[in-house]
């Protein structure tokens, strides 16, 4: 055998490694595809958070793109990627429906009063059953729900600007144009 | 102005480490070339001095979370007034640039005790030693002060901190991380042994000699370390899990099983590197023997690390696929145990023979002999256990995995006893004499391995026998879980430090016995507003009954989560029993006998 290359063999493969951890700093393994990927949106039928008479479902956005964003009072993350809807819904690119996670409504409520309300309507999902059928695991989750009711895209953890103007508006835009 | 003089102080840190990492090592000389005497003298001092700086900067960042410095972003990110005082100074390690310190100064204090008490060793050597460790010390510290620098200033300053992951508010975060640090760190040691007596061109006995005891204190650290955050993940996360396979552990884990295979390769001054040699040569004629203890020791060590390496692969497998565009997948808990249990299971068996092989030949009969009995107990009690506890915690009457994991940690069990009395049998004089004429090194190993059996037996108890339920309760209602009645009597708002608390009233009971009321939490911590589980454990040696508080579902129900756990505390108390025998290794008397007589001996060649 050549004891010259077995020499270097352990070099080798530290360097390879060393490539894959490089690698590895641009990937995000946390960023598992959803299942739910190209399939219906579940169905739900949940109250409205300043509405309470009246309940929402999905059905109900039939024919339009939109986004449903699952989040919660107690939630900190969801503070930080707050401010990136609110400028969504003044600029009125897409209806964003917002889902109140095991949270208790009137800290939603306050939560809304004190950083902005950008949500068309905000559902209420106290038990979480919602989030279950969603697969819902890190809050806050946003999803993009085509026109014909097909989830598109699920963004898992706080919304970045970076991700909204690469990936997600111009799906939203192509979604969009699209029939 | 303090901050400031932390940064200062590592900044100093470096240019020692900078010293340390150069001229000892050249001075050290390579080859044939003759050492600098001088530069070689520097290392010791070098190495001071670096702790000095490294202690200073650390003494700095906790007087900044103590103080509440929240013009410091760290403080800032990571501490609140609100915060009780042992969790301010926690939180100096709670975030990654503070943990980041927290290692350079692990790797800082292991090279000042190097310095202190290597001091018999040959000069040249223990200036590669100290060299090579200032070569590491360079690149933790040049990576802190650039990217993840803990004292830079926030401006202006917060009024208040965004307070500690409450996860880690907890005494077992406290001394989980310096603990398990040291054990990472302190493997370093060893590291930098190998690489000075590579570079030295002598790779022997001496060398493997002089590295044994801190490999063990390392390892003892990381046992203690890890045993910890598996307590804790159990006690805290609210799931009852001690175990999860997930990277974070894995990282841990595998550090440890080469760590363990490393330390009984000492025993016989590098029993791989033995075999490394003399396995070519018996192609030529030499005689090789199956059974003797190099052989046990060398099937030792080749188990270890093959389970290390596929630890590895299970834990790098998904960045592998995801880095070559194959998709995304992820392993856990079944690739693990499908892989573990086939390699542990004949390192068990193992574990009960080589110790009573002798060096280069045994006779199998001989074994045998001594064996069977333990064979034969072990075997029954593994056949036979599974049955009783199968009718007594109502489970399956027999479950090949539970017959398997008793058997062999009775064998352990067994075949440790059996090695004891066949040491203490050949020694002379009256039993307190014969006990104390063992060295201590070998009672460290009766111990550890015992501490396996433990281990192995609370592994498959709490896995085949234990009782999980979620339930709904009202006030006033009652479930029986596993011959234990609990009684749900209302939950109670309290006030902690920093919190706000849902505390329910779960009355236990066996029969007509009462048993201490659990009060399992959920908390609300007032800054981060995360609701945080706080299990109830009334915790025993025959195992455990476990309350976690779920939500509130209505009126004033609540659902709970209840666990029977049997006999989950003999998997940390086995983890205690190695790092013990750990420990009474180290504590052996020949290491100091050793120390002086490597110490003549240096004299003498630097005489002739």
């Amino acid at each position: 055998m050549n004891r010259k290359l077995l020499l270097i063999l352990p070099l080798v493969a530290f360097v390879a490694l060393t490539g894959f951890f490089l690698r590895g700093l641009w990937l995000n393994p946390r960023e598992v595809p959803s299942p739910l990927i190209g399939k219906a949106a579940p169905g739900f039928e949940r109250p409205v958070l300043h509405a309470l008479e009246r309940s929402f479902t999905p059905q109900e956005l039939r024919g339009q793109v939109w986004l449903l964003n699952v989040w919660a009072s107690w939630c900190a993350p969801c503070r930080e990627e707050h401010p990136l809807f609110n400028s969504l819904a003044k600029a009125k690119v897409v209806p964003i429906v917002g889902l109140n996670y095991k949270d208790n409504p009137d800290a939603a409520r306050k939560w809304l009063v004190a950083l902005g309300d950008p949500f068309l309507l905000t559902v209420i999902d106290a038990d979480g059953r919602v989030g279950l059928d969603y697969g819902v695991y890190g809050v806050p989750e946003t999803f993009v729900i085509d026109k014909s009711g097909v989830i598109r895209l699920k963004h898992i953890g706080p919304l970045t600007q970076e991700k909204l103007d690469k990936t997600v508006l111009p799906l939203v835009r192509q979604l969009q144009q699209g029939g | 102005m303090i901050p400031e003089l932390g940064h200062l102080a590592l900044i100093l840190a470096l240019l020692a480490a900078a010293v340390l990492g150069t001229l000892p090592l050249v001075g050290a000389g390579f080859g044939d070339r003759a050492p600098i005497v001088e530069w070689v003298r520097l290392a010791r001092p070098a190495a001071q001095v670096q702790f000095l700086f490294v202690a200073v900067s650390w003494i700095c960042l906790v007087l900044a979370f103590a103080g509440d410095d929240f013009s410091v972003v760290n403080v800032a990110s990571n501490s609140n007034s609100q915060l009780p005082m042992v969790y301010k100074i926690t939180a100096a390690w709670g975030s990654h640039e503070g943990s980041m310190l927290l290692w350079i100064l692990m790797l800082a204090l292991w090279t000042a005790a190097v310095s202190v008490f290597s001091r018999h060793l040959p000069a040249e050597m223990l200036a590669r030693v100290l060299g090579v460790m200032g070569l590491v010390s360079i690149g933790f510290i040049l990576f802190t002060l650039l990217t993840s620098n803990p004292f830079e200033r926030l401006l202006p300053a917060a009024a208040d901190g965004r307070d500690l992951n409450p996860l880690l508010q907890d005494p077992g975060m406290v001394i989980h991380p310096p603990m398990l640090y040291m054990g990472y760190v302190g493997f370093s040691v060893a590291f930098a042994f190998a690489v000075a007596a590579l570079i030295g061109g002598r790779m022997d006995a001496a060398w493997s000699r002089w590295s044994r005891p801190w490999t063990t204190v390392a390892w003892c650290f990381l046992t203690i370390g890890i045993a910890l955050g598996s307590w804790w993940a159990y006690y805290e996360l609210g799931w009852g899990g001690w175990w999860f396979w997930d990277p974070v552990e894995n990282a841990s884990f595998m550090p440890w099983i080469v760590g363990t295979a490393l330390i009984h390769s000492m025993v016989i001054g590098a029993s791989l590197l033995l075999f490394a040699w003399r396995a070519p040569k018996v192609g030529l004629g030499a005689t090789f023997t199956a059974a003797s203890r190099e052989s046990a020791l060398l099937a030792n060590n080749v188990l270890l690390v093959v389970a290390a390496a596929s630890v590895l692969l299970g834990t790098l497998y998904p960045l592998f696929l995801d880095a070559l565009g194959l998709g995304k997948i992820s392993v856990g808990p079944p690739y693990f145990d499908a892989v573990f249990v086939p390699l542990m299971a004949p390192l068990a068996f193992l574990m009960g023979i080589g110790p009573l092989a002798r060096w280069k030949s045994t006779s199998l009969p001989d074994v045998w002999t001594l064996l069977r009995w333990a064979l034969g107990v072990s075997l029954a009690v593994g056949l036979l256990l599974p049955l009783a506890f199968g009718a007594w915690y109502g489970k399956a009457p027999w479950s090949p995995m539970s017959a398997l994991g008793l058997w062999l940690a009775v064998w352990i069990a067994c075949s440790t006893v059996i090695q004891m009395r066949q040491q203490l049998r050949h020694a002379r004089g009256g039993l307190v004499e014969r006990v104390l004429a063992q060295p201590r090194s070998w009672w460290g190993m009766l111990l550890a391995h015992l501490g396996v059996a433990a281990f192995i037996a609370g592994v498959t108890l709490v896995k085949t026998y234990e009782t999980e339920l979620d339930v709904k309760l009202d006030l006033g209602q009652s479930v029986t879980v596993s011959g234990y009645q609990y009684r749900f009597d209302g939950v109670r708002e309290i006030k902690g430090p920093n919190y706000t608390a849902q505390r329910a009233d779960i009355s236990v009971s066996r029969g007509t016995t009462q048993l201490p009321t659990l009060h399992p939490e959920k908390r609300v911590y007032n800054v981060q507003s995360m609701p945080m589980t706080e299990a109830a454990i009334d915790t025993g040696p025959f195992g455990d009954r476990y309350v976690s508080l779920g939500e509130p579902v209505g009126g004033t129900a609540w659902t709970l989560r209840i666990y029977k756990k049997p006999f989950v505390t003999w998997i940390w108390g086995g983890c205690a029993l190695m790092a013990l025998g750990g420990v009474l290794a180290v504590l052996d008397r020949r290491y100091r006998t050793q120390a002086v007589r490597d110490a003549r001996a240096a004299l003498q060649s630097a005489k002739a």
